[in-house]
């Protein structure tokens, strides 16, 4: 195998500003790994070759003609299908959209242009972002590269999986309630859900608009720092972007894994460790020992109390629903998309093409939520339901408050468990729900969260991943910290964490 | 009692534009029914003095200059159209029938 594809993004970045490879050669690297392992892992949905290698090639041709480059410019990246590429096919994982060419791109993708990355292609996730397994997308499940009978998780699955098996060392993602930091947590890989509003979500295919937030994946936190720089930002054509408070993540990652953060108060969630929340307990193990390390590195634990994120996920599986019925309600089956006239009507009416369309169109977990949505929002039932979950949003947002008054950033595992197997839960929607108790209460706040390795679950010799939490545009706090612990994970693995992986087909 | 009954379910199909089989019908109120009572207990955990929350962030308006800028073109807004007559996007019968 190529060494290429085992370097870092930041290391390809020296390597290309060094001249010492092409971005071509980069790329070709990543094709061809793309071409020998997408068979078994289904990372992507559609693979961009030819245009990945002429954007190569641009950015080949500016660096020899001494134009100024930004630090990624001919780093490859994996985009998640959920983000409106022009001129290349964006499905969201849907059959509603297959075949749909947008004509514009998201502004994630304008700013991925900008700095002159190099988009290999689609990746794959679960239909419109719904789901943790990958196994919700209309065009197959995504395997997990550490053992390809198991879930990559989801709802960006084909980002993380894509990354585990060194078909990119970049890729976005996008998290409503955890779909970038537990694909990153079963896959040993690393994903930043920003600050709500640091990233513009103009582009992005919407699921719920007050939770939704893009955000980036790597195999590291410098190399997800780096990516970061480059998606966050304000945006005018978002109104939800934030106008300042965009903190230096790259430099936060470099001083955590040189400065160290002794002196740093960590605060464990008593709510979201262990007990009878279901957790694993090779994930409480690796988790244990992660703050060890901590201590050991002069930062100092405390335990801090958060008692309404017990209510969090049910109010997450009011407010979600609600708000992707109404989001959802625009596949009509009038402007794009797919159009499926009703069995056996002669003339049908609009009404009918519609209904007939999103039955044919959108898959179960959809419809679930839908039906669930628009049940939460109907007459009689809007109070005792989504009224209800709002005022649970303001509770968690005073937990946290409360929280980060005695800590400077708040940690737990960031999925009770490894991955699981493929089907192991597709009947049992609400079991599958329950993999994000510990990520969605920071997408109800609007607060920053990170997911990086912390070790393999002894039980299953499967990744297991560590969450840390910070303020409001304080994501400063999570580079730090992640850098700082992932150096000395490192240190005691004796090498990258991926090379754990002994699978005979990753190698 | 189900807190969903399979009637209900049926309503809120029409309500969202989803056609759905008796198969369907059956299996959706089912899995609702789980998935509600799971849900319930918001009604439990915050007191009538606690306000509602509808965003993380605070939300200001936004506007910008009433000057024209580009957008898409036709050809480009009726690309992905399922059917197109004249520059315009072509739809199914929106009236009922005589």
């Amino acid at each position: 195998m190529s060494e290429l594809i085992r370097r870092t993004a930041a290391e390809l970045s020296g390597l290309l500003s060094s001249g010492e490879v092409s971005a071509v050669e980069v790329t070709q690297a990543h094709l061809d790994r793309i071409a020998q392992v997408d068979g078994d892992v289904h990372a992507f949905l559609h693979v961009a070759g030819e245009q990945a290698l002429a954007e190569a090639a641009a950015v080949d041709t500016a660096r020899k003609a001494g134009e100024q480059l930004g630090a990624l410019a001919g780093v490859p990246i994996a985009v998640k299908d959920v983000m409106t590429t022009q001129g290349l096919p964006t499905t969201a994982g849907s059959k509603m959209l297959e075949g749909w060419i947008p004509p514009y791109d998201a502004t994630v993708v304008r700013r991925l242009k900008e700095a002159r990355l190099v988009t290999l292609g689609k990746t794959n996730m679960d239909e419109f972002a719904m789901g943790s397994s990958t196994e919700h997308s209309a065009y197959g499940a995504t395997h997990n590269p550490w053992d390809l009978d198991r879930i990559p998780g989801g709802s960006g699955g084909g980002s993380s999986a894509a990354l585990a098996a060194f078909e990119a060392p970049l890729a976005t993602g996008t998290d409503t309630g955890g779909s970038i930091r537990q694909p990153a947590s079963v896959t040993g890989t690393v994903g930043v859900k920003p600050t709500y509003g640091a990233v513009s979500r103009y582009g992005l295919i919407a699921l719920a608009s007050s939770l939704d937030q893009a955000g980036p994946c790597a195999r590291t936190v410098l190399d997800t720092a780096l990516l970061h720089e480059v998606m966050a930002g304000h945006d005018p054509l978002d109104s939800t972007s934030l106008t300042d408070g965009y903190p230096d993540v790259v430099a936060a990652a470099k001083a955590g894994a040189t400065e160290g953060i002794a002196g740093l108060k960590i605060g464990v969630i008593r709510e979201l460790h262990g007990g009878d929340g279901g957790y694993q307990a090779g994930v409480m193990a690796r988790f244990d020992e992660s703050l060890a390390l901590l201590t050991k590195a002069g930062a100092e634990i405390v335990e801090v109390s958060c008692p309404s994120f017990t209510a969090a996920l049910a109010a997450y599986y009011l407010i979600l629903p609600s708000e992707a019925s109404s989001n959802l309600a625009k596949f009509d089956a009038m402007r794009y998309g797919l159009r499926v006239g009703p069995a056996g009507v002669e003339a049908p009416s609009a009404e009918q093409v519609m209904a007939a369309t999103r039955a044919a169109g959108f898959g179960d977990e959809v419809k679930r939520r839908i039906i669930l949505g628009t049940y939460a929002l109907s007459s009689g039932y809007y109070d005792a339901y989504y009224g209800s979950a709002q005022k649970v949003r303001t509770l968690i947002q005073r937990d946290f408050a409360a929280a980060f008054g005695q800590a400077d950033v708040l940690v737990s595992p960031t999925s009770p468990t490894t991955a699981f197997k493929l089907g192991a839960k597709l009947d049992d929607p609400l079991s599958m729900y329950l993999q994000d108790v510990a990520t969605i209460p920071a997408n109800l706040a609007g607060v920053p969260g990170m997911s990086l390795p912390s070790g393999l679950a002894d039980e299953d010799g499967l990744p297991a991943g560590i969450q840390l939490l910070a303020p409001a545009q304080a994501d400063d706090r999570l580079y730090r910290v992640g850098a700082a612990l992932e150096s000395l994970l490192v240190e005691s693995w004796g090498g990258p964490f991926l090379a754990k992986n002994t699978l005979e087909a990753m190698k | 009692m189900p807190a969903i009954s399979r009637d209900e379910v049926a309503h809120l199909a029409g309500l969202a534009r989803i056609e759905m089989n008796d198969a369907e019908l059956d299996r959706m109120a089912g899995q609702l029914d789980v998935i509600l009572g799971a849900v319930a207990q918001v009604r439990e955990v915050a007191g009538d003095d606690v306000p509602a929350t509808s965003h993380p962030m605070p939300l200001v308006n936004v506007t910008r200059p009433d000057v024209p800028r580009p957008g898409l073109s036709a050809e480009q807004a009726l690309a992905g159209a399922p059917a197109q007559q004249e520059q315009r996007f072509r739809v199914p019968r929106i009236l009922e029938e005589d």
